[in-house]
């Protein structure tokens, strides 16, 4: 009986610092587990193979930032049959959708000596504003765990187990003491769980990593954070972050003040 | 049966004597658990002595707020229930409940090894105790009883504590719980501090705490100390920080699924699951299946979960519950109301850890109350 053989993966980068394909990397233990039930056809970060596609999944990380990439993200899909995005930038436009909220050619003229040669687009957007995506992988970084949890569940034809509701749900299964009820103010009730609350877990506030959760609402917990004594403009800042353009969190920020102290 | 026409035998003890009381249990074989300062706030973990609890400190809680504080005496038990409650240890936020692998000679199932653990609670409180009877319920009552819970239910050693201090969300008094342990216990201590002395009143529930008894050193009580303990009882009673009218509750809430205060909770809540998490009554869980990278094993892993998550009501094609409304309703209408047609008590014991730990402090006594005072479908006669 011959090898049944295995699906090839493709791991493609756009604009992103490759903290999430690390992850992939980082899976140490399971990395030849990986190998021997996946194909990584095509993956610069870690080998210097291209094999050509077709390929049955692609991980895709980082957002389209030029009109270069929004032309191989096309090129990409074309030519997989699943594909599925890891990280915030991929997800949601990562740190550098900052430039969504001002002038991305102040930008270039504040950045580079030779701006001429800077060719870019107004805004940074998540895949799924270019083509369809099978399954979102949300994180800054990615939890490599939830990242197996997505390689095996594709694997055996299953959803992947990924929880859509809050960071808190994850917080009280760990045992953790709240930190926003003892004074802290914390994302985690309007943030997407996959972290196992790891902030809290070291009495910080969530930072809002995994991006909005599933029913986020941020107009109340923007209350609750003013009545802790956080400023509009610390506010506007917090949802401003690794998922400033996803939608829920972009419109919260857009509703407090920069100008208020 | 009056509690007073038949007193429980009760003995005094010292601070010597609970630490003997924790060297027992933990002699016979139990994982001793009690309150500790940690976090900054009182949890539940192991205890190896006395010096571990938390002497001197109490907790002022308000609603979505916490705050240790110290005490201007030592007290062991000198604050109320904390972020933790024993819900953790028997029925545990994680639990795998079978693992399979496949080989060669087919698909094997195993369950997990019966855990050896067994627990000895000290410092339950009143309501944890109606908490646990109440899980008792869901769990071991009917014909599938959860046999992990009942293990660990079944060899659990539990020490009570009548409340000296009442918490700032606390409504035992209301929902009748207590905050005197009348049951559910293999032994209750009262704490007796003043300028003289520090002893605790034990009383003894079970044969199981009779035996331990016998083995500390201890003197037997009189009727001043018993008189002392029930002082320390009514004078927490009176100082309930929270009330929760239960007069027509259940027909209140079941009859007014529109009243627009609804409308707005659902503006202030979260839909974070604070408080189903918190409460040590809300049993609920989800499953998720796992299988490995190779295809050979696969697990069953069931966790802690909340009506307040949309995959809670998910049918096919989408979730029953899709606003904030209805998830917040379905929380306090279970709780106060259809808990009681389901299992015969309310689900609420007054502990008040939804209204502490619920990030925007809402309270489950003042949204109940905002019902009662403007339902167009109540009449208060
Ligand atoms: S610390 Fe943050 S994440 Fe944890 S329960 Fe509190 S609000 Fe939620
Ligand atoms: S509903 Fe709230 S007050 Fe009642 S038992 Fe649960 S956590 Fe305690
Ligand atoms: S209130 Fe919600 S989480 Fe709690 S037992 Fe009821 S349905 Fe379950
Ligand atoms: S009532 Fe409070 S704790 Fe419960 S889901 Fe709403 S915001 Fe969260």
């Amino acid at each position: 009986m011959s090898e049944p053989s295995r699906p090839r993966l493709a791991v493609w980068k756009f604009a992103s610092c490759d903290g999430c394909q690390l992850s992939l990397l980082d899976c140490e233990d399971e990395l030849l587990s990986v190998a021997e039930a996946i194909d990584i056809a095509y993956f610069p970060e870690a080998s210097s193979a291209m094999g050509e596609g077709p390929y049955e999944l692609s991980l895709v990380e980082g957002s389209i930032t030029t009109a270069h990439d929004a032309e191989r993200i096309r090129e990409v899909r074309a030519r997989s049959r699943h594909l599925v995005t890891i990280g915030a930038c991929a997800t949601a436009g990562g740190i550098q959708a900052l430039r969504n909220f001002a002038d991305v050619d102040d930008f270039v003229a504040a950045v580079y000596a030779s701006p001429e040669y800077i060719a870019t687009l107004a805004t940074s957007t998540p895949i799924s504003a270019h083509v369809p995506v099978d399954f979102e992988l949300r994180g800054c970084p990615i939890n490599k765990l939830q990242l197996l949890e997505v390689l095996s569940a594709f694997l055996a034809g299953r959803r992947p187990a990924i929880a859509a509701h809050s960071v808190c749900i994850e917080c009280k299964r760990r045992g953790n003491v709240c930190v926003m009820v003892q004074g802290t103010p914390c994302l985690g009730p309007v943030t997407h769980a996959g972290c196992g609350a790891l902030c809290p877990a070291y009495r910080r506030g969530c930072y809002g990593c995994y991006g909005p959760m599933e029913t986020p609402q941020t107009a109340a917990l923007a209350r609750e954070w003013q009545s802790l004594g956080v400023a509009p403009r610390e506010i506007r800042h917090a949802f401003r972050s690794f998922n400033a353009a996803a939608e829920a969190f972009r419109e919260e920020s857009e509703a407090h003040d920069d100008q208020a102290p | 049966m009056e509690p007073e026409a038949m007193p429980r035998p009760a003995a005094l003890i010292d601070r010597q004597g609970l630490q003997a009381l924790i060297d027992a249990l933990a002699d016979e074989g139990y994982r001793v658990l009690g309150p500790m300062r940690r976090d900054d706030a009182i949890v539940y973990d192991d205890l190896a002595g006395i010096d571990e609890l938390p002497a001197g400190w109490t907790e002022r809680q308000e609603a979505g707020r916490y705050r240790l504080e110290r005490r201007d005496d030592a007290a062991l038990f000198g604050y109320a229930v904390g972020p933790h409650s024993w819900k953790r240890f028997l029925h545990p936020p994680v639990e795998t409940l079978w693992t399979a692998h496949r080989d060669e000679h087919g698909l094997t199932f195993r369950a997990p090894e019966p855990a050896e653990e067994r627990f000895a609670f000290l410092g339950v409180r009143a309501c944890e105790l109606h908490a646990i009877a109440i899980q008792d319920r869901v769990f071991l009552d009917g014909p599938y009883v959860d046999a992990g819970y009942a293990a660990r239910r079944r060899e659990a050693f539990i020490v009570a504590v009548n409340c000296g201090e009442a918490g700032g969300t606390c409504f035992c008094v209301s929902m009748q719980t207590g905050p005197r342990a009348e049951a559910g216990f293999d032994l209750a201590l009262t704490e007796l501090l003043d300028a003289e002395r520090h002893d605790f009143l034990v009383e003894v529930g079970s044969a199981a705490g009779a035996a331990l008894l016998e083995r500390l050193p201890h003197r037997p009580a009189g009727e001043a100390d018993r008189e002392a303990a029930a002082t320390v009882v009514a004078r927490t009673a009176s100082r309930m920080g929270r009330r929760l009218e239960t007069d027509g509750l259940k027909a209140l809430l079941q009859d007014n699924p529109e009243h627009p205060r609804w409308d707005d909770v659902a503006e202030r809540c979260l839909t974070c699951g604070n408080c189903t998490m918190a409460c040590p009554t809300c049993f609920c869980t989800t499953v998720e299946d796992h299988s490995d990278l190779s295809g050979t094993s696969a697990e069953r892993v069931r966790q802690w979960d909340s009506c307040f998550t949309l995959d809670f009501s998910y049918l096919h094609a989408g979730s029953v519950r899709q606003t904030p409304r209805g998830r917040y309703r379905q929380w306090m209408t279970h709780k106060l109301a259809s808990w009681i047609d389901q299992f015969g008590t309310s689900g609420c014991v007054g502990c008040g850890r939804c209204i502490t730990w619920c990030p925007v402090g809402i309270d489950i006594t003042e949204e109940a109350a905002a019902i009662r005072a403007t339902a167009p479908d109540w009449r208060d006669d």
